[in-house]
């Protein structure tokens, strides 16, 4: 069996509960992720979303299991993975333009100043920022900036893996919008392996190649990975159109709603691997408009 | 009076009473009586000689246009000029602080950053902080044997506690998020202190360096008043025993514009170091 790019394997997490026992978030969870990836989690609160997301990012230890990447095991925090955390993931006393330059600087500790500088400018631009917004200080930047420029950095240093946890979720609707297409206009140019948190369907829908649905902890797992089949470049107006979005769409409604409850509980397998969900009407449709002409 | 600022009509304020509380003072200084005017029995206690009392402000104004016109002037041990004592003091002040800073940040650093540390060095700290600084004067006197670096090493260990709590304190609440930044981004920890812990921490060490050196300011006036030779507080004291009562006043006075001038220079630090989140 050949291994994908990201592999986790059998990973457990479990807490002191606080009266002497111990509380299990998920248990064997087991998935892979290839390379240049787009794959979105989704769970309600409490699945471990986040637990899984610090402990690919080297942040957090799992009780039990691995994390492979590229061959080697994960263990400590690394530049090979970025991470976007939903806030605080700029350091407040350094300017826009330094946020990214310190990043930079500590990945190509070889590049020359004006190296640095141009590499970091560059990848501000392609978020959308430029001119006196360099020399601002995060506090003087809108939220939707912020995440913007925390998405530049985390694509200027180039990491094998990019981890974001619910990056827009302390966004408004509007700003969410605009900087999901900079998100995706930005890894469209490249190979990027993105793993990313949200609690948003549509988000998810527009942006995944996969969506791993976890169920509800305790003894959460990654019950189900669901192929977006839906032809990129993909436009947030267009995909609703596609004779499969609405397929996708309630599915994960109804895993969300009502699925992801009863699945709950232990399985008392030794491996939880998600079950693959794949749907595809584009053929069905397009026999029906045929026979339709037809008529 | 519309077109006024706040800050100016605070400040006109401010002259306005600074005005009626000399005129206060003036017009409170009972005026000394003419000998023609006395008892015989207060003549033959003493009552017709000048006595010395509360100088009125006229008098403290006066004496300060004489001692800041020339205030370097060195005529000997016991006369010298308002400027040289203050420049003794501040010297004392600055040594022992800056001695202390060299050992408070760093060993601040160290126990904010580790928990043990922290849980070590914790008991002597709180036993060693509530010492009034003066208390450690005469085993300084014993042990140094020399009266000024005995008061430099008195404002040295009052100004070492509030930049050692400040800056264990400070790093200890440097939030997670930022330190995770610092760690996804591979900074060694050299890299860490100075990129990430310092400059967040930044705020809350430069508070804690502000009431050191008022702290300091304050001791080294009552430790001068014990090691006597230079400086404000020896000044004070031996103008007391001048019974030169004008001179105290004047020099109580400088302490308090000295005082103030070093706590702004920490005000200005405390701004260039602030940032919001």
């Amino acid at each position: 069996m050949t291994h994908p790019y990201l592999s986790v394997e059998q990973l457990t997490q479990r807490y002191p509960n606080g009266s002497g026992g111990e509380m299990t978030v998920f248990e064997n969870a087991s998935f892979g992720v290839e390379k240049g990836e787009f794959v979105v989690i989704i769970g309600h609160s409490g699945c471990g979303k986040s637990t899984i997301m610090s402990i690919l990012a080297g942040l957090a230890e799992s009780t039990e299991g691995v994390v492979i990447m590229d061959g080697a095991e994960v263990s400590g925090p690394s530049l090979d993975r970025g991470v976007v955390f939903q806030n605080y993931s700029l350091l407040p006393w350094l300017t826009t333009l330094k946020n990214v330059t310190f990043a930079v600087e500590a990945r190509y500790p070889n590049w020359s100043k004006d190296q640095v500088l141009e590499h970091s400018k560059k990848h501000l631009e392609m978020v959308g920022l430029n001119g006196d917004v360099f020399n601002r200080k995060p506090s003087q930047l809108s939220g939707g900036m912020r995440q913007r420029v925390s998405i530049a950095r985390a694509f200027a240093i180039s990491p094998k893996l990019l981890l974001l946890d619910e990056p827009f979720g302390a966004l408004d609707a509007l700003t969410r919008g605009s900087i999901q297409d900079e998100l995706l206009k930005v890894w469209a140019g490249t190979d990027q392996t993105v793993f990313m948190i949200t609690h948003d369907i549509d988000e998810a829908i527009l942006l995944a190649d996969r969506i791993l649905l976890m169920t509800n902890g305790p003894y959460a797992r990654v019950a189900e990975s669901v192929d977006i089949t839906i032809p990129r470049p993909r436009n947030r107006t267009e995909i609703v159109e596609h004779p499969n979005y609405y397929a996708i769409r309630n599915h994960l409604v109804q895993f969300l709603g009502k699925r992801s409850k009863e699945l709950a509980g232990p399985t008392g397998l030794v491996e939880n691997r998600p079950e693959t969900v794949h749907f595809d009407n584009t053929a069905m449709i397009a026999k029906t408009k045929k026979s339709s002409v037809a008529v | 009076m519309t077109a006024l600022s706040l800050n100016q009509r605070a400040a006109l304020l401010s002259v306005i009473l600074l005005i009626v509380g000399l005129c206060i003072w003036e017009v409170a200084i009972p005026a000394q009586q003419a000998a023609g005017e006395l008892t015989e029995y207060e003549r033959l206690t003493g009552g017709g000689t000048p006595k010395a009392g509360v100088p009125p402000p006229s008098k403290v104004i006066e004496k300060a246009w004489e001692q800041l016109s020339n205030p370097f002037y060195d005529a000997g041990p016991n006369d010298k000029g308002i400027g040289i004592q203050i420049g003794y003091s501040i010297y004392r002040v600055l040594s022992g602080y800056f001695l202390a800073a060299l050992l408070a940040i760093p060993l601040g650093f160290l126990i904010g950053m580790s928990t043990i540390a922290y849980k070590a060095l914790n008991p002597f700290i709180q036993v060693l902080r509530p010492i009034s600084p003066l208390a450690w004067m005469p085993l300084a006197l014993f042990i140094i044997q020399d009266s000024e670096q005995s008061a430099i090493f008195v404002i040295f260990i009052c100004s070492i506690w509030p930049m050692l709590i400040n800056t264990a304190f400070g790093v200890a609440g440097v939030r997670k998020d930022w330190v995770n930044v610092a760690r996804t981004h591979e900074l060694g920890s050299l890299r860490t202190a100075f990129i990430v812990i310092l400059p967040a921490a930044a705020p809350t060490i430069v508070t804690g360096m502000r009431i050191s050196i008022g702290i300091a300011w304050l001791v080294i006036v009552a430790a001068e008043m014990l090691v006597g030779g230079t400086g404000i507080g020896y000044y004070v004291w031996n103008e007391w025993n001048n019974l030169d009562l004008t001179s105290v006043i004047f020099s109580i006075l400088m302490i308090g514009v000295v005082g103030m001038a070093l706590d702004a220079m920490f005000g200005v630090l405390q701004r260039y170091v602030a940032y919001s989140e």
